[in-house]
């Protein structure tokens, strides 16, 4: 047998339930890794702290906040049910949650020092399915505050660095998932995807991520960014092991989510082994435009390639909208968002400045010392276009274009099955990169964003590496509520790929 | 139809009243909207907005919007939607409130009432969904305030008046009138003192046949006698300001009713910039057809239309039919005596008069009425059937005033009453002309002044026999016995 940590999800969970390995060997297993990558500055758990002075360099940062007490309560309960014959699904398989996740036995921060002590009374309902599944939660994972951003350079407990190249960005904003996913700290981690944020780490750190369609997981529990776009998925080895993962996550909660949808829980792995001859793929001419890195194209080119031995058919079609959804997104969801963090006054919960003259006061530096300059920066864009005198202009004129990309994807979805491309149009950037340039930054976004806006599950998965041996992933777009139809796309081309398997000693 | 002028100025009333929905948990939460209990302990984590949570909307807030859109004859929307209205405060956790905006769940509409003999119709624009904030406290505490947040998520329907009233009289006529529509039909119950039932009064001053003035809004007016007050001393103060060469700055004022006089929080200039958009939280709200037509058939008959049916079914005055609609349970209660008696308008009289003056003694509504309905009615029946005089019948109902059945019919129990007491009247002519006959013997010199036509006279003589008979004659026949001797003499 290989290394424990190197098995996939579902090799684990069947060694854990044959009793090969005991649930608790697994998560101290797991545990022990994970904790020599906590964050340099966040200083809630003494113990982490400690470590971190004596294992600094060598840490990409990936982990928030242990909770071992509880980690190892739930690793020994497993193996209760094991032994009493009452395994679930995935009984005693490690997981940890991206911090965006609220949890009752882990602080939950958002990647914000305005969360900086907060511990949450509740768990979300993603968490609370999972562990229901049986698995065991490991800690939670750094990601950019609030959600905003795609390089994990926007977190107050500090950047995390690519596993392949630790001067290099893990990509956002669940870039602690896909670190510790692409390091082995753990067999699985929960991301959100916004505006890209599971897609574009996953293909920056070469791990396999999905994002369902909207309303799929419930986001009760998910700290919201902008609402209309959240949603959350899992990432991991590969399409296989997401599938399993998504089974577990998703289904409906109406009594806490709205938005939620009212379809019953699916099992995703079911059409995981079913032939893809004669399938269509579409290929978006949009996604291939100049702004493309060569590097990367030749990695999808390549990909599209396998596909076609594997008897696809790909087909030319048109997502004419592509470059109109980042003025639309950058106007949405930052409306969105806020209002969504007008919660966060100093007044209930939080970080509070100390040192204000009256309420107005009070208001101001709390929000001006416990928000990041991103988070600032969107809020102040989404009140603008929020403003009288500017709605119409800005946040009608995106609603209309968004459902225009929407039915652009209708169109196209006539006479094609999936959609692939590129997740990003180059790999991961160097750290610090681009912290002054946010338009660069947010072009970089230009493939992730018409999926999300348009509410349709989309994935990534490795297909090769590019410029500096860094990992390129490709993106594969699926109708409204075909996931399984992409995971089993996905699983096919796994199986008859190796880059999803390539680890990071493989790769060096 | 004349419009009353005050020092040659029109005077222009719009209304916006938040009534607070009957639901047993709030608007978006599951937690409990009942008042009083200690603070902070009715909010859950949506109400404290938590990070992480969402809003679900409770159905049956929807059913009471739905309810008031078919009471007051308005279009209920098959699809409104949640907007969020943005502002910072301390008692609102979100930073913004959910409430409607563009689309409300009811349009339109109207409210009918009378001023005194004047029928007079106020339209509504629209009634509109929205959660209430928690309460600020500033003084119980030094150099702080508290926060409430039990009251945060509590279901408003919100009604807006066209600005149609032309006096603060009609504008408390119509707020009387949308109390009654509301507490009848049991979507708000009213209580003004606990903040149940809020009006904002829009005033606003003209000369007759101009446009409209500058409006200001008279904020949280929680009793009708301030209503008046407020909107009363509002009118001379813009009539004051006009004449005066002074203009009206568009404003939101407090009335005080410790000086009776209103007065300006904040004006328009500095008023926020709400940034309302529909709320991603919450999906459209749908109203099938057949939700409204669910609601419709469980509705109560309305105040309106019971009113027209007592007139045409129990054949009494439409001022009878209106004053007993007041509330359900008064109307309900007239309907029982009416029909168990057989006698309508006598109904009608006992339980206008004699029961609202002991129930407002008592402070009683008529759901509380400690006289069964079918006691009165039995009651009424001794009346009709001569066994009682009217006024013998209210002291029999003295007696019966919280007296338990035990076990007996109402009729029995009436019966044994007026037994204990004696009070059975006098139908026997031969004892009356006796007693009648003593009287007349005892006053010639009365006598003489009534045949000189002395009324006054006459009704004395009528007083002592009913005296001697201890009341237990009936009057009329007394008279009617003593003109025909004194005629005959």
């Amino acid at each position: 047998m290989s290394e424990l940590h190197d098995l996939s999800l579902k090799a684990l969970s069947l060694a854990i339930q044959n009793k090969v390995v005991s649930a608790r060997e697994a998560s101290e297993h797991f545990l022990t890794r994970a904790k020599a990558h906590a964050t340099l500055k966040h200083a809630l758990n003494p113990l982490q702290c400690e470590e971190n002075q004596t294992s600094q360099s060598n840490s990409c940062g990936a982990f928030v906040s242990f909770n071992e007490e509880f980690t190892l309560h739930l690793a020994n309960q497993s193996d209760q049910r094991i032994a009493k014959g009452q395994a679930r699904p995935l009984e005693g398989v490690p997981i940890a949650h991206k911090d965006i996740f609220v949890t009752q036995n882990f602080p939950t921060t958002a990647g914000s020092k305005m969360l900086e002590a907060y511990c949450s009374p509740f768990d979300a309902t993603v968490v609370t399915q999972l562990q229901q599944a049986g698995m065991v939660n490991l800690g939670k994972l750094n990601c950019d505050e609030f959600a905003m951003g795609s390089s994990n350079e926007n977190s107050a407990w500090g950047p995390v660095k690519n596993p392949w190249d630790n001067t290099r960005v893990a990509g956002g904003s669940s870039g602690g998932s896909a670190a510790a996913v692409a390091l082995r700290l753990c067999p699985a981690a929960t991301g959100t995807d916004t505006g890209g944020s599971i897609r574009q780490p996953a293909s920056f750190c070469g791990i396999t991520g999905i994002k369902p369609s909207y309303g799929r997981a419930s986001r009760y529990g998910m700290i919201a960014y902008a609402s209309s776009l959240d949603q959350a998925g899992p990432m991991a080895q590969s399409a296989e092991d997401c599938a399993l993962l998504l089974s577990a996550m998703c289904g409906p909660d109406l009594d806490r989510d709205s938005t939620s949808l009212d379809v019953p829980k699916e099992d995703f792995s079911r059409h995981l082994n079913e032939s893809i001859e004669g399938l269509r793929i579409g290929i978006p001419k949009e996604f291939f435009s100049d702004g493309l890195h060569p590097d990367v194209r030749s990695c999808i080119d390549l990909a599209l390639n396998e596909f076609k031995t594997l008897g696809v058919k790909l087909v030319p079609i048109e997502l004419p909208k592509t470059e109109l959804s980042i003025p639309v997104y950058y106007i949405l969801a930052p409306a969105e968002a806020s209002s969504n963090l007008s919660r966060f006054d100093g007044v209930k919960f939080g970080f509070r400045a100390k040192d204000y003259k009256d309420l107005d006061d009070l208001y101001r530096k709390t929000r001006t010392q416990g928000f990041g300059e991103e988070v600032k920066k969107r809020i102040m864009i989404g009140t603008y276009v929020l403003s009288h005198g500017y709605y119409d202009a800005y946040y009608l004129q995106a609603q209309k274009i968004r459902r225009m990309i929407s039915n652009d994807f209708q169109e196209a979805f006539k006479t094609c099955d999936v959609i692939a491309g590129p997740v990003t149009p180059q790999v991961a950037w160097k750290i610090g990169e681009q912290i002054n340039d946010p338009v660069a930054n947010y072009l970089a976004d230009i493939f992730t964003l018409p999926a999300s806006l348009a509410g349709l599950p989309a994935m990534s998965m490795p297909c090769g590496f590019g410029a500096s041996s860094m990992p390129v992933g490709l993106q594969m777009i699926g109708n409204y509520l075909q996931e399984s139809k992409l995971l089993n796309v996905a699983h096919q081309f796994q199986l008859s790929t190796d880059w999803h398997t390539k680890t990071l000693r493989g790769a060096k | 139809m004349s419009t009353p002028l005050i020092h040659g100025y029109e005077v222009v009333i719009g209304f916006e009243t938040h009534t607070q929905l009957t639901t047993q948990s709030k608007i978006f939460s599951r937690a409990s909207t009942s008042f009083g209990a200690q603070a902070n302990t009715q909010a859950c984590p949506v109400d404290l907005a938590l990070p992480g949570t969402l809003p679900v909307m409770n159905r049956q807030a929807v059913e009471r919007a739905i309810e008031f859109g078919l009471a007051v004859g308005g279009h209920v929307s098959a699809l409104s939607v949640f907007a969020r209205k943005n502002y910072f405060y301390p008692d609102l956790p979100k930073g913004y409130q959910i409430s409607q905006f563009e689309t409300p769940v009811v349009q339109g509409g109207e409210v009918e009432f009378f001023l005194g003999e004047e029928k007079k119709v106020v339209r509504l624009v629209r009634a509109h969904l929205e959660e209430d904030a928690g309460k600020s406290l500033h003084e119980d505490f030094v150099d702080q305030s508290g926060i409430d947040l039990n009251r945060a998520g509590t279901p408003l329907l919100e009604i807006v008046t066209e600005p149609d009233m032309r006096s603060s009289a009609e504008a408390v006529a119509y707020a009387k009138e949308l109390h009654k529509i509301v507490t009848w039909i049991g979507i708000c119950d009213g209580n003004m003192q606990e903040g149940s039932f809020r009006c904002d009064a829009n005033v606003s001053i003209r000369r007759a046949g101009a446009p409209l003035g500058t409006r200001r809004e008279i904020k949280n007016l929680n009793s009708f006698k301030f209503m008046q007050q407020a909107i009363d001393f509002e009118i001379l103060w813009q009539i004051e300001q006009l004449e005066e060469g002074r203009p009206i700055i568009q404003s939101t004022v407090l009335f005080n009713p410790d000086t009776g006089e209103t007065k300006a929080m904040r004006t328009k200039e500095d008023s926020a910039d709400y940034r309302y958009f529909p709320d991603p939280d919450l999906p459209a709200l749908k109203i099938e057809q057949s939700w409204v037509d669910e609601v419709r058939s469980k509705m109560a008959e309305l105040p309106r239309a019971m009113a027209a049916r007592f007139v045409k079914d129990y054949g009494i005055p439409e001022y009878d039919a209106i004053t007993l609609t007041q509330t359900q349970a008064m109307s309900n209660y007239f309907e029982l005596v009416a029909k168990e008696s057989g006698q309508a308008k006598m109904a009608s009289n006992w339980v206008m008069g004699e029961l609202s003056r002991r129930l407002n003694a008592a402070h009683l509504g008529f759901e509380a009425c400690p006289l069964n309905a079918l006691t009165l009615a039995a009651l009424l029946s001794r009346i009709s059937d001569a066994t009682l005089s009217n006024n013998a019948a209210k002291t029999v109902l003295e007696a019966l005033w919280a007296q338990p059945l035990e076990g007996l019919t109402p009729l029995s129990l009436v019966d044994r009453v007026i037994d204990q007491k004696g009070l059975k009247q006098i139908n026997d002519t031969k004892a009356l002309e006796q007693i009648v006959d003593t009287v007349l013997s005892a006053n010639a010199d009365q006598i003489e002044q009534i045949k000189a036509g002395k009324d006054k006279a006459f009704n004395a003589l009528v007083g002592q026999v009913m005296k001697a008979t201890e009341g237990k004659a009936n009057p009329k026949d007394v008279s009617e016995l003593m003109r025909s001797k004194i005629a005959a003499l």
